[in-house]
């Protein structure tokens, strides 16, 4: 098991600092490194300083969303009269990103420490870390963690489990993951009521990413200001955030930069670009979900919450897909809609037919059967499975098709009009 | 593994002895007895090999749930088997990310080097399942591979043939 990159020297490794170092990986190890003295910290912190702080610190939710963290965890009920809990979210299953498998794969004493801080924020005394069930080495590395946290001692009365998934994309949505872990089919549930009222078996939960925890023990031990200080753009997105680089760039990797940094040097810069003799066409920089970027778009993107909205895409998850100018955009978005295709949950009309119909219709076009009116009826179904639905997974296979065909018209038209070679099986 | 219940032989219980301490220590976790059904499905995958009627059958029983509703959960997560699978279970990654880097060439060569001749057809000597599934969530490794529980990263078509060799003589 190897770690391709080192640091580049314009990298800021906070969450990744130890990635590659597998001492790190030991209780003993972590605790060389300074390790758990921000959960020590919090011992002697109230909840509510604890939150003030991490409100302070301006850090928001690394799963997708966004969400102020801070914020989120003063949603919990300050007066305890139900048992609280916490639910880590492991079941990182977005085409693109494979940032959080690197954290627990490396440190996964990092977000033990992370998720001790965050239950005693909310008070809760059970945490449930739901781990994808393909990452099978991850989930080995926190179970051993784990064993060797409670031997040590250092997570007194907290009970922290680990829960292994079973395939499905759908549960990393908050409340299908809610449902999974009682024992259910990951539906995503309506909401209100929101976890923090009714959570996992219907108890106040908070639910967070990974990444997110990772970065709470830095926080505490370095301040808010420190954390907040690491901007380069806007003062509402701060800290650090891993980005994950892949698809077709020279050096695919996790690499950890400033909120505000320049998508071009990270693509170009850090990933060493496109290959030899290629040029950049499109990149998704916030895993499958998000819109798809075109050159011009990609090279002027700063990497933060308002720097992608302004582009017309989002931040997401970090997961940056690069597509040189071989790429067949309308293949490759194609294979994006049979991937929510395949995973949606059915439970909703607009997503249950809408994925699956807007596959066929790629598919058909690809296979140089496509009908003059196919792109409107596209857009038109697209926009019936955007905002229509329980979870936002409908949308997210809208995104890359609208975008797709905003962008990329051209290609879906060389295919309408028989001018390219049909490359799937009618 | 042990052999597959047949209707022929006599139901044998999953949840005895070791596996059944194993499910005591889970149950512990939850506030109720129905969450521990994921935990308890892949103990039985990991006993028997997959997952069968009889089985469910056996695990609502244990957890106090209807057997139609274990069956429910099982069809719904694409990691139980329902049906018997080869010794070796071959899961290759073929999401947007791992295409770009060639991920169909890595299939293809599973397919030619196993015996397993169609994607989720198993070998007739039983060794090998090869399935195409999406985003093992590791694109940065394109193209990765989940054999049984081990995940491998970087797989080009190239390492194929060394791959299967190792699985094939039972090395790891």
């Amino acid at each position: 098991m190897g770690y391709p990159h080192k640091p580049h020297p314009k990298e800021t490794a906070v969450l990744s600092k130890h990635f590659g170092d597998a001492e790190a990986r030991s209780y003993k190890g972590w605790v060389k490194r300074g390790g758990y003295e921000a959960w020590k910290q919090a011992q002697a912190m109230t909840p509510a300083a604890i939150i003030e702080e991490l409100k302070n610190s301006g850090l928001r939710g690394r799963g997708g969303a966004g969400f102020p963290t801070g914020l989120k965890w003063s949603f919990m009920p300050k007066e305890k009269k139900k048992p609280h809990y916490l639910c880590v979210n492991a079941d990182e299953s977005e085409p693109g990103t494979f940032k959080d498998r690197e954290i627990m794969r490396w440190t996964p004493h990092q977000l033990l420490e992370g998720t001790a801080i965050a239950m005693r924020a909310i008070q809760a005394e059970v945490g449930y870390i739901y781990v994808r069930g393909e990452f099978t080495e991850p989930f080995a590395i926190m179970a051993q963690a784990l064993d060797e946290a409670y031997k040590a001692g250092i997570l007194g009365d907290l009970k922290i489990y680990l829960v292994r998934g079973a395939g499905a994309y759908i549960c990393g949505e908050e409340t299908a993951l809610m449902n999974s872990i009682e024992g259910k089919r990951g539906n995503p549930r309506i909401k209100p009521p929101f976890p923090a009222a009714a959570g996992v078996f219907g108890l106040p939960t908070t639910i967070n990413n990974v990444e997110t925890l990772a970065a709470v023990p830095h926080i505490l031990k370095n301040g808010a200001a420190w954390y907040k200080a690491m901007c380069l753009s806007n003062p509402k997105s701060t800290g650090t955030k891993l980005f994950s680089v892949c698809g077709q760039v020279q050096k695919p990797g996790n690499y950890e930069v400033t909120m505000g940094f320049p998508l071009k040097d990270l693509i170009y810069g850090m990933a060493g670009g496109v290959p030899r003799g290629r040029t950049l066409k499109a990149c998704i920089p916030g895993g499958s979900s998000v819109p798809i970027l075109n050159r011009e778009e990609t090279e002027s993107c700063l990497l933060d919450y308002e720097g992608c909205v302004e582009k017309g895409t989002m931040l997401g998850s970090g997961g940056v897909i690069v597509f040189d100018d071989s790429a067949d955009m309308v293949y490759q978005i194609m294979r994006l809609a049979r991937f929510y295709a395949h995973e949606s949950c059915a439970q909703c009309t607009q997503c249950r037919e809408g994925t699956a119909w807007t596959t066929k219709i790629l598919q058909r076009i690809l296979a140089g059967q496509g009908k003059s009116t196919d792109l409107d009826l596209l857009l038109d179904l697209s926009e019936n499975m955007t905002g229509k639905t329980i979870c936002v997974l409908s949308d997210s296979c809208a995104a890359p098709v609208v975008s797709g065909i905003k962008k990329f018209r051209g290609e879906f038209e060389e295919y309408l009009a028989g001018r390219r070679r049909p490359v799937v099986a009618a | 593994m042990s052999a597959h219940p047949t209707a022929a032989r006599e139901y044998q219980p999953v949840f005895l002895g070791k596996t059944r301490e194993q499910l005591d220590t889970i149950l512990k976790r939850y506030p109720n007895k129905q969450a521990a059904l994921l935990p308890a499905l892949w103990l039985v995958q990991e006993a028997r090999g997959w997952i069968s009627d009889r089985n469910m059958a056996e695990v609502a029983e244990v957890l106090a749930l209807t057997p139609a509703y274990v069956k429910g959960v099982v069809t719904f997560y694409t990691m139980y088997h329902q049906h018997p699978v080869g010794r070796n279970f071959v899961q290759v990654c073929t999401t947007s990310p791992c295409n770009l880097c060639g991920a169909e060439g890595v299939v293809k060569a599973f397919l030619e080097h196993t015996s397993a001749r169609d994607l989720g057809a198993t070998s007739p000597d039983g060794s090998w399942t090869v399935i195409e599934v999406e985003c093992l969530g590791a694109c940065g490794f394109a193209t990765p591979v989940l054999i049984n529980d081990d995940f491998i990263e970087s797989v080009t078509p190239e390492k194929v043939p060394e791959l299967v060799r190792k699985y094939r003589e039972g090395r790891r």
